[in-house]
């Protein structure tokens, strides 16, 4: 076996992507059984600085010392060797094979010359999860496993490598929060024979979790240092480069006529079965109302109902008078509709289109952008360049496919070209899923801009501070129907906790 | 009961050549490679393998060591093209689709051209002869329909549990299922992705340059251009009918050499219709056979016909 690992330095990394300085001569050390938290919003370089450390991408310049002696890595197995092993945000696991054969791999011990020793390897994922009490079932296949359990298998098949040294790429994002729970408990543990990586920009992971911090921003470190040292605030200053406080909504509604009065909708989901049962709700100029509830109990549908997207079985959807059931997208949107949907990529976006390309898509045959159905290329790159400034949209330039870009700067180009359509009525689904802090910010930002403006908000969520934040009304969602809707005063977190539920809050009184 | 019997004994020896490159295929796309050649590395094979048994013979008897020789050397030009075209789409990353037309074409040019300048016209050779297995041979029905054929037949349908195992069984076939499906993390895992995707192209071209090879010195015992008659792009689609695994593959062959049998023995039978239709069948049965066992099928190796690229960011 090789020796352990007593220190990782990393020394002026530096990796260019065309067009984009990935790292910037980043330099860190981590030591015996410490755990680095490595933060950053996203886009600031932390996967590929790690991806780097294992051996995936060559550095331009830069060097990697263990235990004082400088290592190359050519590929995953040169950094397996030496005792490091990650798990990545986008589990690397292949769905159709199980558990056992995942870990087999990279279990090259186990490659006998006309023969695969998958009962050997079968007793080392056996052996390693009672050791660390990390449950799985060697024998179930990937694609039976539940998020969680993936990502328990992700850590078995590093430790069955032989890591001794883990990186963990934002562990927590795709969990519930009793996993993230006992995932930070779990590495505890951990903790005394390994060293750990562990990047996030949930900082109350950080602060629960971590002993040193080191900051990533546009690639480059820009701080490290003890995490007892510092608050969050001070980390997530550090990580935006500014001050995050997330606005509020605080002004009273000025008032405004009704602008979205869905009444008594039966919707069917995917799956035939009724996702909204005479689902009705009102909301008005100038107003942001939240939609709050467990994913899952109709939002979509209602998004997707309210936008031409989906069959409405029964009822109306009255639009400043004009009923929007059952009519085409085009219809919805020329009467001033204006639409965040749930998946960015898949909805929101043409991902192979550039980022301009992107910004028209509902406008290509509007005269600004076309005469006789012939695109204006240069009045198209013109509103590109307006929009990619006033959005603070991160991008070399506005040509680049708008799939390559980061989740925040995807959610930034949808934002300019819904909210800069002048819409009378705007519909956000999760409009923050999965965001950064400093994207989060900008996008609450500009909701309660245009809700100055007098527009009406539906804003769909799970963030219970996002809508506490940010929406005049509540109303809790749960299986098809409106539990209750209650006024900004009226709401707090655990009432809206119970109403989702689906329980009672006991108070009786209709808001 | 003897036309049955007739017809079952010709079923087997003729789904060989589909059998071997089909199997060939699907170790392709287990990879993630899609092959659309197989047709042209077919062509390939049969000149090869029959030209060598020619050269020697000038068309007469030869020594039975020279057919082999014929289908070793047709094996081996198969794993070169398999590597040609996987220079192209792996290493280059060319569209699969488009390139494997390209050594379609190629493949069975080229054999036509180097056909009638080494050989000229139509030429058959004695071939390889049929080796009854003693005993079992003589079993009624079933000793003609399995245990009368040469041995290149007993040797392919050998290779259909040894697909099976390689696939499943072997740290290789692990290797390409992990390629073929999700690349990334085979990376990630320290495979080497366009290695492994080199080999399963090597194993498949070669499969299919024996299968053409079988078609010339064992079965039809000559060359010509129209040899191969679409048989690689039948052996492509029963990849899909087989869902990618051998022993269904094996039964999609057998069923497509079933309804050629037919063919040919209703032709016999002297039915007024003309012939082009009954040669039509076999392949009408495919395009049925395929049409309704897609409906729910599973889907393929999800890399299937995308080149992969470590540091594109995704």
């Amino acid at each position: 076996m090789e020796e352990k690992i007593k220190q990782l330095r990393i020394e002026h990394i530096t990796k260019r992507f065309p067009g984009i300085l990935a790292t910037d001569d980043v330099s860190l050390t981590v030591d015996e059984g410490e755990i680095l938290a490595l933060v950053g919003e996203n886009g600031a370089g932390k996967t590929t600085l790690m991806n780097i450390l294992m051996g995936i991408y060559q550095q331009d310049e830069g060097r990697i010392y263990i235990n004082g002696k400088e290592v190359r890595f050519r590929g995953p197995e040169d950094a397996f060797k030496a005792g490091l092993g990650m798990v990545h945000q986008q589990y690397m696991l292949v769905p159709d094979m199980t558990v056992t054969e995942n870990v087999a791999l990279g279990y090259q011990a186990a490659w006998k010359p006309f023969h695969l020793d998958l009962d050997m390897v079968r007793k080392k994922v056996i052996e390693v999860s009672e050791h660390y009490s990390l449950a799985v079932n060697p024998d179930a296949y990937i694609w039976q496993l539940t998020v969680g359990e993936q990502q328990r298998v992700e850590l078995v098949k590093t430790l069955c490598l032989g890591a001794k040294f883990l990186i963990l790429d934002e562990p927590t994002s795709a969990l519930t929060p009793q996993e993230t729970d006992e995932l930070v408990s779990l590495l505890k543990r951990m903790k005394s024979e390994l060293s750990i990586i562990f990047i996030s920009h949930k900082l109350n992971e950080v602060k629960a979790l971590c002993d040193k911090v080191a900051i990533l921003r546009h690639g480059a470190l820009v701080f490290s240092g003890n995490t007892a040292d510092y608050s969050s605030n001070d980390i997530a200053a550090l990580m935006t480069g500014h001050e995050i406080v997330l606005p509020e909504n605080k002004e009273v509604w000025a008032g405004g006529e009704l602008a979205l009065s869905v009444k008594n909708i039966n919707v069917r989901s995917d799956r035939g079965f009724l996702a909204l049962e005479d689902f009705s709700l009102d909301i008005f100029q100038g107003e942001i109302v939240g939609l709050a509830g467990v994913s899952g109990n109709g939002q979509r549908e209602l998004a997707e109902a309210v936008n031409g997207l989906r069959e409405v079985e029964s009822g109306t959807i009255e639009f400043f008078g004009t009923d929007l059931a059952n009519k085409k997208p085009y219809y919805v949107i020329e009467h001033g509709m204006g639409y965040i949907p749930e998946e960015r990529n898949i909805e929101g976006i043409v991902p192979s289109f550039a980022i301009r390309e992107n910004f028209i898509l509902k406008d290509s045959d509007k005269d600004r952008f076309s005469r006789h159905r012939f695109l204006k290329k240069k009045e198209i790159s013109r509103n590109a360049d307006t929009l990619r400034q006033s959005f603070d949209i991160r991008t070399p330039d506005t040509v680049t496919a708008a799939g390559s870009l980061s989740g925040g700067n995807i959610q930034k180009v949808i934002l300019a070209r819904e909210i800069t359509r002048a819409p009378k009525f705007l519909i956000a689904v999760y409009p923050t899923r999965g965001l950064d802090m400093g994207a989060i910010e900008f996008i609450h930002q500009e909701l309660l801009k245009k809700r100055r403006e007098g527009i009406g908000i539906l804003l769909i969520s799970e963030e219970l501070d996002e809508i506490m934040n940010l929406c005049d009304r509540i109303a809790v969602i749960y299986k098809g129907k409106i539990q209750k809707v209650l006024s900004h005063k009226e709401a707090n977190r655990r009432r809206l906790g119970i109403l989702m539920a689906g329980l009672d809050d006991g108070s009786g009184e209709e808001a | 009961m003897d036309l049955v019997v007739n017809i079952l004994s010709m079923t087997v020896p003729f789904s060989v050549a589909i059998l071997l490159a089909s199997t060939g295929e699907m170790f392709n796309q287990r990879s993630g490679v899609f092959n659309l050649g197989c047709e042209g590395i077919m062509a390939m094979g049969a000149f090869i393998g029959m030209l060598i048994p020619f050269l020697v013979g000038g068309g007469g008897p030869v020594s039975g060591v020279y057919n082999w020789l014929g289908l070793l050397a047709a094996t081996l030009i198969g794993a070169l093209l398999g590597l040609f075209f996987g220079l192209i789409v792996v290493t280059f990353r060319a569209p699969q689709g488009i390139a494997g037309i390209g050594l379609q074409m190629f493949g069975v040019g080229t054999a036509g051209t180097l056909f009638r300048h080494f050989v000229g016209g139509t030429q058959s050779i004695p071939g390889m002869n049929s080796t009854p297995i003693p005993l079992l041979s003589r079993i009624p029905v079933i000793g003609p329909i399995f245990f009368s054929h040469n041995l290149m037949v007993y040797i392919a349908f050998l290779f259909v549990p040894a697909a099976w195992y390689v696939l499943f069984k072997t740290s290789w076939g692990l290797k390409v299922r992990a390629v073929g499906t999700h690349p990334r993390a085979a990376d990630s895992m320290g495979i080497n992705v366009n290695r492994t995707r080199y080999e399963a192209l090597a194993l498949g071209g070669a499969l299919a340059g024996l299968a053409g090879a079988y078609l010339s010195v064992c079965q039809v015992k000559m060359f010509s251009d129209e040899l191969i008659a679409g048989r690689g792009f039948i052996a492509v689609a029963l990849v899909y009918f087989g869902h990618w695994h051998p022993v269904k593959i094996m039964a999609g062959a057998l069923l497509f050499s079933f309804a050629q049998t037919i063919q040919y023995n209703v032709q016999g039978l002297g039915i007024d219709l003309p012939y082009e239709f009954f040669v039509m069948l076999p392949y009408i049965v495919v395009i049925v056979v395929l049409a309704f066992t897609s409906k729910n099928q599973k889907t393929g190796p999800a890399a299937l016909g995308k080149p992969f690229n470590r540091e594109m960011r995704t």
